[in-house]
Formats: C-alpha cells, sequence, structure tokens
C-alpha cells in the first residue's frame, strides 16, 4: 500500500500529514463527536470511542445538519480538532465549516476510499496540489 | 467563478472588511462546489447556537460587531435559528451562568449586525414562507428541506458562517438547489400508506434518509394516500434531512415541483426504487425502544411546536399530572400566541415547562443530562432521536400521546 496516491475531485486548506482513522460511517461534529474530549461519542458509530484528535478521518459522506459550519472553527479554536477529514461524498456544511476554520479537507474519489485507506496508516493529504490528494506513505 | 462589478467591488473591501470576508468566503465555497456565479438571495436564516459557536465563533462575531455600522449590516431581511437557552427558564434546566453570558454576547453581536432575533426553526410556518422559486439562504436543515420542497423555494444548506455571509453579500455561490438540474428526483420510494401520527411522519423521513445517504440525493416518493398537514411534512422533511443529510424530496401529486411524477423523473430515466411499509416504521421505532422501559425526562422539539402542536399537547395532558420533566419547546411567535389563548397555562398547571426560542439538543444537551440526571428521553420527534444519542441520551420514539402518558406514569413506557 505505501506509496499509493489517490486523487481527490476537490480539496482546500493546507497539506497535512497523520495517522488516518478509517471507517464506513458518516460524520457530523454535533451528532457524532462528543467535542469536549475529542472522541466519536455516538454509540452506534463505527468509530465510538476513538480519539479523533490529529487524526487524519477517513469516512464515507457528511451527514447531519448546519452545525458543523461552526463547529470545525470552534474546535480549532480549542485545538481538539482532526487533523484533515476526508470523504467519499460532502455537502455543503462540510465545505463551509471547513472554509471558515482553514482545515484541511478532501473529497470525491474514483473509488470508495474507506476501503482503500487501512486505519492506522501513516498518510498524506494534500489539497493544495494541482490535483488534490491523499498518499498513504 | 465569473463576478459581476459589485461583486468585484464587494472583493476589493469597497463596502467594508465584512462584505469582503462574506463574499471570499463565498467564493472558496463556490470554487469548492463548482458555482459558475453568484445568485441573488432575498432572505437570509442563521443557526448561531452559542453551543455551536463557542468562545471562539462568539469572539469572531463580536469581531464583525465592532465595525463601523455602515460596514457590518446585513443587506438583506436576516432572521435567526433557535438560541441556547430560553433566559426565562433557564433556571428551571439548571444551565449555568457562563452559557447564558455566552448566549446574550451572540444576541448583542448579531442584533449590531442588523438580525432579525427571532429564534425559530419553523419560520415557513409563523413568519414568510419563501415562494416558489424564490433563491434564498436558510440555516437548519428542517428549514431547508421543507421550503425546498414544499414551498419550491431555493436553498442549500447555509451553515452559519455562510448564511450570514450571504446576508452581507445580498448572494449566494450558485450551485446544488439552486439550479434545475439538481432538482430531479434520483430515486424512488414506493409507500404504500399513510403515516398517522407525527412520529411515524418522522420514522418514514428517517428511513427515506438512509436509503437517500448524502446530499445529492432527491427522493421522489409514490403511493402516500394523503395529503400530510404541515406539521407532519414537517417532521417528516426534518427526519429526513437529519438521517439522510437531504435537502430536498417530492412527493407526486402533492408537492409543487411533481404534480406528476413525471415532472422530475422523467418517463423513461433509471433511478434506484425502494419500498417502505408500515411495517417498516413499526421497526423503526422498535429498534430504538429496545431495553427502556422508563424515561427520566420527555421533549417536544426539534422542529418547533406551532400552534396547532401546543394545543395538541395541552389537550391530551388536561386533567392529568406529568412525574417526570416534561419540556415543550417552541418559537417566540408561537409562544405569544399560546400564551394568550391559555395553552401554556393548560400545559404548565399539568407539570410541563414550556420553553421559548430555544431547542433542545441546541441547548447544551450533554450538561443538561449531567445537571438533571436525565439519560433516557422519550420524544415523538425522529430528528432528536438521531442527535440526542451522540449527546449522550438513550432515545426513544413514540407518539405524542404516549409521550404524555409515559410523564403521567412517572416515566414508565406502556407496552
Amino acid at each position: 500500500m505505501s506509496g499509493e496516491t489517490f486523487f481527490a475531485k476537490a480539496g482546500m486548506g493546507a497539506k497535512v500529514h497523520g495517522a488516518a482513522l478509517v471507517a464506513k460511517d458518516g460524520f457530523s461534529a454535533r451528532y457524532d463527536l462528543d467535542r469536549m474530549r475529542g472522541v466519536f461519542s455516538r454509540a452506534d458509530h463505527k468509530l465510538a470511542g476513538e480519539s479523533y484528535v490529529g487524526r487524519v478521518l477517513v469516512l464515507d459522506a457528511a451527514k447531519g445538519g448546519v452545525a458543523t459550519a461552526w463547529m470545525l472553527h470552534e474546535m480549532r479554536g480549542r485545538g481538539v480538532i482532526p487533523a484533515a477529514l476526508v470523504l467519499n461524498a460532502v455537502n455543503p456544511i462540510m465545505v463551509q465549516g471547513a472554509a471558515l476554520a482553514d482545515f484541511t479537507m478532501l473529497s470525491g474519489f474514483d473509488l470508495d476510499i474507506t476501503q482503500a485507506i487501512a486505519n492506522g496508516a501513516m498518510v498524506e493529504v494534500d489539497p493544495t496540489a494541482s490535483r488534490p490528494f491523499i498518499r498513504v506513505l | 467563478m465569473n463576478f459581476t462589478p459589485e461583486e468585484q467591488a464587494l472583493r476589493a473591501g469597497e463596502c467594508g472588511p465584512a462584505a469582503q470576508w462574506a463574499i471570499e468566503h463565498q467564493i472558496k465555497v463556490g470554487d469548492y462546489l463548482g458555482a459558475r456565479d453568484f445568485v441573488p438571495v432575498t432572505q437570509a436564516h442563521i443557526m448561531a447556537d452559542t453551543e455551536s459557536l463557542g468562545e471562539a465563533g462568539v469572539k469572531w462575531l463580536e469581531g464583525l460587531a465592532r465595525l463601523p455600522a455602515h460596514e457590518r449590516r446585513v443587506r438583506i431581511p436576516t432572521i435567526t435559528d433557535p438560541r441556547g437557552t430560553d433566559f426565562a427558564a433557564a433556571h428551571r434546566l439548571k444551565q449555568q451562568p457562563w452559557m447564558l453570558e455566552l448566549e446574550r454576547r451572540a444576541i448583542a453581536a448579531l442584533e449590531a449586525l442588523g438580525v432579525l432575533m427571532t429564534n425559530t426553526c419553523i419560520n415557513y410556518q409563523t413568519i414568510m414562507a419563501p415562494l416558489a422559486g424564490e433563491h434564498v439562504a436558510y440555516g437548519d436543515t428542517g428549514v431547508v428541506i421543507y421550503c425546498n420542497s414544499v414551498c419550491g423555494a431555493r436553498s442549500n444548506f447555509e451553515g452559519g458562517p455562510s448564511a450570514l455571509a450571504a446576508a452581507l453579500t445580498a448572494r449566494t455561490p450558485r450551485y446544488g438547489y439552486h439550479l434545475d438540474e439538481r432538482r430531479r428526483a434520483t430515486l424512488l420510494i414506493e409507500v404504500g400508506f399513510a403515516p398517522r401520527e407525527l412520529d411515524e411522519w418522522g420514522a418514514l423521513g428517517a428511513l427515506v434518509g438512509r436509503l437517500a445517504g448524502d446530499y445529492w440525493q432527491v427522493p421522489a416518493l409514490v403511493g402516500i394516500q394523503r395529503a400530510p398537514a404541515s406539521d407532519e411534512i414537517k417532521h417528516f422533511g426534518a427526519a429526513l434531512a437529519s438521517y439522510g443529510s437531504v435537502a430536498l424530496f417530492h412527493i407526486a401529486g402533492i408537492t409543487p415541483e411533481a404534480r406528476r411524477l413525471d415532472d422530475v423523473l422523467p418517463a423513461g430515466a433509471s433511478v434506484p426504487s425502494h419500498e417502505i411499509g408500515a411495517a417498516d416504521i413499526r421497526a423503526f421505532a422498535a429498534s430504538y425502544a429496545r431495553a427502556i422501559d422508563s424515561v427520566d425526562v420527555v421533549v417536544f422539539s426539534a422542529p418547533q411546536l406551532s400552534l396547532i402542536e401546543m394545543a395538541q399537547v395541552a389537550g391530551l395532558i388536561e386533567g392529568r399530572q406529568a412525574r417526570i420533566p416534561l419540556l415543550v419547546v417552541t418559537s417566540p411567535q408561537v409562544k405569544g400566541d399560546a400564551d394568550r389563548m391559555g395553552l401554556t397555562a393548560r400545559i404548565e398547571a399539568a407539570g410541563g415547562i414550556v420553553l421559548s426560542g430555544m431547542c433542545f439538543y441546541q441547548s447544551y444537551a450533554r450538561e443538561l443530562a449531567e445537571a438533571n440526571g436525565w439519560r433516557r428521553l422519550a420524544t415523538n420527534s425522529a430528528k432528536l432521536v438521531n442527535i440526542i444519542g451522540g449527546y449522550g441520551y438513550r432515545p426513544v420514539l413514540m407518539s405524542m400521546p404516549a409521550c404524555i402518558d409515559a410523564a403521567c406514569d412517572g416515566g414508565r413506557i406502556a407496552r
């Protein structure tokens, strides 16, 4: 897997790297997270109990309501935030939230990105490239 | 993106730094989502509760509020989603002074920008429903899906920062549900029954939302046996938006863009198709009720209750007494009428707590649970059931009458 690169349709934010936290599940800051403790808190989320702080989250689709648009900024303010979010499907809220928080995000792949990246793999995420990508290190 | 001379002026800062920030934010979003230009909008609706904003968001709003008056004012009618408290009842919920102080600061900042503090997620029932074809910038997923689907208006989910940006520039990037081609059905749902209670309409929305799965899906429903009332379709849409992140649906023969199914799904078009029956609705509710035989609190919220729902609660609890906390959450607009008509007094005489201008899950729900010892929660809102688990609650979805029975029976759930 090392060196494998997956190109996204869109990206924003700065280049980052970190350990991937991967699941075939959705993402909503309001619905899924205990933002004070920095863990997934929804009991039936596949990452329930896992810390997301500093991790590159590789998930299926943006879910839920509009609160994430503020919450990424709030999480950034306290420094309890993932390193990046990599999604198969994004919704406008996640884009709006990432834009306000200067948060790194990629979305839209030719394959199911949650099946392509192994949980725990070290990855590089570069949304500044002419073709934004995630690469397994 | 292509820009008009007015948009170039906004970018150049000729209308001040707030509008300049706003249009640059909108360009980032528009570029990401493939917008080619902007579309003028007539109204904005901002979700900005302090549980979401936090200290960082409130400080950010206060920075805008300190600008000179002519540089900070919104340019179109701009209203707000529910807040994180009802100041008049905060002590009854055991909310902390710091929560109220943060709310006061956020309200002061938003008012300085010229925002009207309507504090409601049912503006389409109480303030000013948009017209078919009207382009708007609404926050709150329930507001967006109702106004897109039932009113025929055009909005994407606009989170607080983006709704505020639209208010400051009077426009929004033209992508998603502002475009004709995005409003066509992408999946077909055959429903061979009509839900009866509000919780059943919510459960149907939840099941369709799970099938849809993401924002870009537009379900079209056929086979609904009667036209729903506004409150019924409100619960359906709110749950569909919550479970599926869906912003637009059609119901053949009922919603305005789908007078006939062919209007949104041309003959011969092939899309995935699913069936949902009454048994699926029962199974959905049962999936939450398993292993819970009593609850600590009953909550009617999400969306806020209409005047009609307030009257229903008052009628059902008449002559009875709630033995556990029973929270009934409505908008400030409905609360005034409910007070005047005696509905508030009737509900509170029976032990209920009527709350105004807030929403349960936007009001520090985790801290409320800890302060009040609430863990198991009954509600008739499928949307609330979906959200509140993330705050540590174990929710049960039941009808409004069953919820009131549970409240009056010390929390015990009848089987």
